[in-house]
């Protein structure tokens, strides 16, 4: 049958089983906007900014591990969306982004919201098309769906001019593809786990540390047999969170800039170190050379054999997609006769939990001013540790990261690579989109929600029951406390004036607003959003302490060991 | 280290962009980097001349391998290899300098292909050292104009890059 290319869009849709997507209409997307309109099996969710479109999608793949798909207009509309896009390619995020173009006949003519959608984009997608002729429509959306998911995922996208929307050709949507260029490695080669399974058996203070790779994989389960049986130590980035139960004894906490004391020590100081799905980045290891200046065997498991011997020397480096290859690793170390040593073991644990009695995570809640932490914690009791938590960026991120203990996968949503501030509300709307029924809870600050805030109306019409967990300080509070650190108290523009009444503004939308600004409210707030106003959206502005720092810390250019903690100050 | 890297990319719209992108993003150096199809015209060969540690030589060779259009990339100076490259150079020739210069191209077996009462067009070819040799033979006042090609090169024997 002929379709027109906005027809042969929203089937390839279809045919993806694509159920939600995020959008904004605009002048060379109308024709597909058309098509939308006249069915009802894929859902357009109208978003009140291109940026939150993305944001929304990428989140709802974060929590779902379906791939995202957004639709934005030519021009502006693909401008906007670059930060979201940007942010999902920082963390491996599938999303199919369907960006309009001006007509084939005006490209490069600097015509009406014309830009350069395939080269600004390049740097921040995993691959992107623009689609010159109608016949190629199907195949192209068929490849985006396939590169968006497979390999190390991220986001894709097509660029369909106007024209080619209008244009008619036979539909059919391949059922497989394949590509020469593109063959992603997922098991791991079975000599190089032996290597590292020797390694794990022979190790006398083994430390294993994980990345956004395990939640991405689905890991989660195979990672928590895996360290259960060799009772190794575990770590996890900020975008590894929830792929190890939380709240379990072999859980060290997260490791890196704002780390445990015994995440961040037990990492300088093993002897066998094995990284699954994770990239040893800035923000984890501080200064490499510093982390390289203690002997250490490092086994590393990746999808992408570019994040292997990138920051760090390798001693085993295995490709393969994680779940696959801890199969193997089980497998073999199931089969193999020795353990791992128990004595050296039980020493490397008495140091560890010398150092997790240091209880870095400490802090005083008085009788005045609200603590941050304070709210988070109360936040996880109230909830039971069940609901999805996004953040923005910033202090507040870091306070949900070590506060709120995640016990299941895909729980934790928060934009790590990028750090985009204004992710948190968009984030929950694509959380309870994938996950209709769920507890949803955005933990934010008065600076990075105003960077989305005007999402407020799409989680109106939507009826989303998000909770907004906002610990107001009144500063950029991240900015603020390096000024505080490393710029001698000089606050250059990192006071928030003019905020504007939260209370009100979420009325103002629809919503129900509350004010706290007594420690002894805390509680009681965060119960009366989850219970009389279950299904309401829920704006909580915390006022809280203005001076609370995030500890521990590593400075930039630091090692893992040498942490400000609280207590030192 | 100086490495020949040699790529055969997917012959489409934007596939040079991809590679040049890549190496201002990721802050790695390019000499040099030439490009054509192949017998098959849909493929490309890219030759790409860069200079770094071999750490940064990992990186660029996987950075590559993990462009979706790119087939396949392999680093030439790994093994034994032919490096060639094409330098047009325009030189005042006139007087004593006349034939000196047809004498200096010879010795570096170029050909004279453009001639006019004071200039000759010299045609050289070889490896980017043997050029800039020939450069530095000749008086320097007298060149007026070069350009070069770039790097092309091939492994020796059976070392063959293929789909």
């Amino acid at each position: 049958m002929q379709l027109t290319g906005a027809e042969i869009v929203i089937r390839c849709l279809q045919e993806e089983k694509v159920e939600h997507v995020f959008g904004y209409p605009g002048g060379s997307v109308l024709f597909i906007y058309d098509e939308l309109f006249k069915q009802d099996q894929v859902k357009h969710i109208l978003v009140r900014h291109e940026q939150a479109a993305v944001h929304a999608a990428d989140a709802y793949s974060r929590s779902s591990n379906k791939t995202g798909v957004c639709m934005v207009t030519s021009g502006p509309g693909v401008t906007n969306a670059v930060t979201g896009i940007a942010t999902a390619y920082m963390d491996s995020i599938p999303l199919v982004v369907i960006s309009g173009q001006v007509p084939t006949a005006y490209i490069g003519q600097d015509a009406f919201q014309e830009c350069d959608t395939v080269g600004i984009t390049r740097p921040c997608v995993k691959h992107n098309f623009l689609v010159k002729d109608v016949k190629d429509l199907a195949v192209t959306i068929k490849k985006a769906f396939y590169l968006a998911k497979t390999g190390r995922p991220g986001p894709v996208l097509v660029d369909v001019p106007k024209d080619v929307t209008v244009q008619k050709c036979e539909f059919s949507y391949p059922k497989t593809i394949s590509m020469r260029s593109y063959n992603p490695v997922v098991k791991g080669h079975a000599g190089q786990i032996k290597k590292a399974v020797q390694l794990l058996l022979d190790a006398k203070r083994p430390m294993i540390y994980t990345g956004g790779g395990v939640i991405l994989s689905d890991a989660a389960e195979k990672l928590t047999k895996l360290v259960r049986m060799l009772g190794f130590p575990v770590t996890q980035t900020l975008m590894g969170l929830g792929g190890y139960p939380a709240t379990d004894r072999q859980f060290l906490g997260m490791l890196g800039m704002h780390g445990t004391v015994e995440a961040n020590m037990a990492m300088q100081e093993c002897d066998v170190l094995l990284a699954i799905g994770a990239r040893f980045d800035d923000r984890v290891i501080g200064n490499p050379s510093h982390f390289s200046e203690v002997a250490r065997k490092i086994v590393h498991i990746d999808i992408d054999p570019s994040s292997i011997s990138k920051r760090v020397r390798v001693d085993v480096p295995i490709v393969g997609n994680v779940p696959e290859v801890l199969d193997e690793l089980i497998r073999q170390l199931e089969a193999a006769e020795a353990r791992p040593d128990e004595k050296h073991l039980a020493a490397w644990w008495k140091k560890i939990d010398e150092w997790r009695g240091r209880n870095c995570l400490r802090f005083k809640q008085g009788k005045e001013k609200i603590m941050p932490q304070y709210v988070v914690q109360t936040l996880y009791e109230v909830t039971g540790g069940d609901a999805f938590v996004t953040s923005d960026v910033g202090q507040h991120q870091m306070w949900a990261a070590q506060y709120y203990k995640f016990d299941k996968p895909r729980r934790w949503i928060n934009s790590g690579g990028l750090g985009t501030m204004g992710v948190g509300l968009p984030y929950a709307m694509g959380v309870r989109f994938a996950n209709p029924k769920a507890t949803v809870a955005c933990i934010t600050g008065e600076a990075s929600i105003q960077m989305c805030i005007q999402e407020l109306s799409t989680a109106k019409q939507f009826r989303l029951p998000i909770k907004i967990v906002n610990l107001n300080n009144r500063y950029l509070g991240m900015v603020r406390q390096w000024q505080e650190m490393f710029h001698g108290n000089r606050y250059a523009e990192s006071y928030v004036d003019a905020l504007p009444d939260f209370v009100k503004l979420a009325e103002s939308y629809g919503h129900v607003g509350m004010r706290i600004d007594k420690p002894a409210d805390v509680e009681p707030a965060i119960r009366e959003a989850f219970t009389k106003h279950k299904n309401d959206l829920v704006f909580m502005d915390f006022i809280t302490d203005q001076t609370a720092n995030v500890y521990p810390m590593v400075a930039a250019g630091k090692g893992l060991s040498e942490m400000i903690l609280a207590e030192d100050l | 280290m100086r490495h020949i890297i040699s790529i055969l990319i997917e012959n489409e719209s934007g596939a040079l962009s991809r590679v040049s992108g890549l190496f201002s993003a990721r802050a790695f150096n390019i000499e040099s980097l030439t490009v054509a199809p192949t017998e098959d015209p849909s493929l490309s060969r890219m030759t790409i001349v860069s200079i770094g540690s071999d750490d940064v030589i990992e990186q660029i060779t996987k950075q590559l391998n993990k462009l979706i259009d790119v087939v396949k990339v392999v680093d030439l100076s790994e093994a034994a290899h032919i490096e060639r490259e094409l330098m047009l150079v325009k030189v005042r020739a006139t007087g004593k300098d006349r034939e000196e210069m047809k004498r200096v191209a010879d010795i570096f077996r170029g050909r004279i292909i453009d001639v006019t009462e004071s200039t000759y067009v010299i045609e050289l070819t070889g490896a980017g050292s043997k050029l800039d040799a020939f450069l530095e033979a000749i008086d320097t006042s007298l060149i007026l104009e070069t350009v070069r090609t770039g790097v092309c090169g091939i492994g020796r024997g059976d070392r063959i890059l293929k789909v």
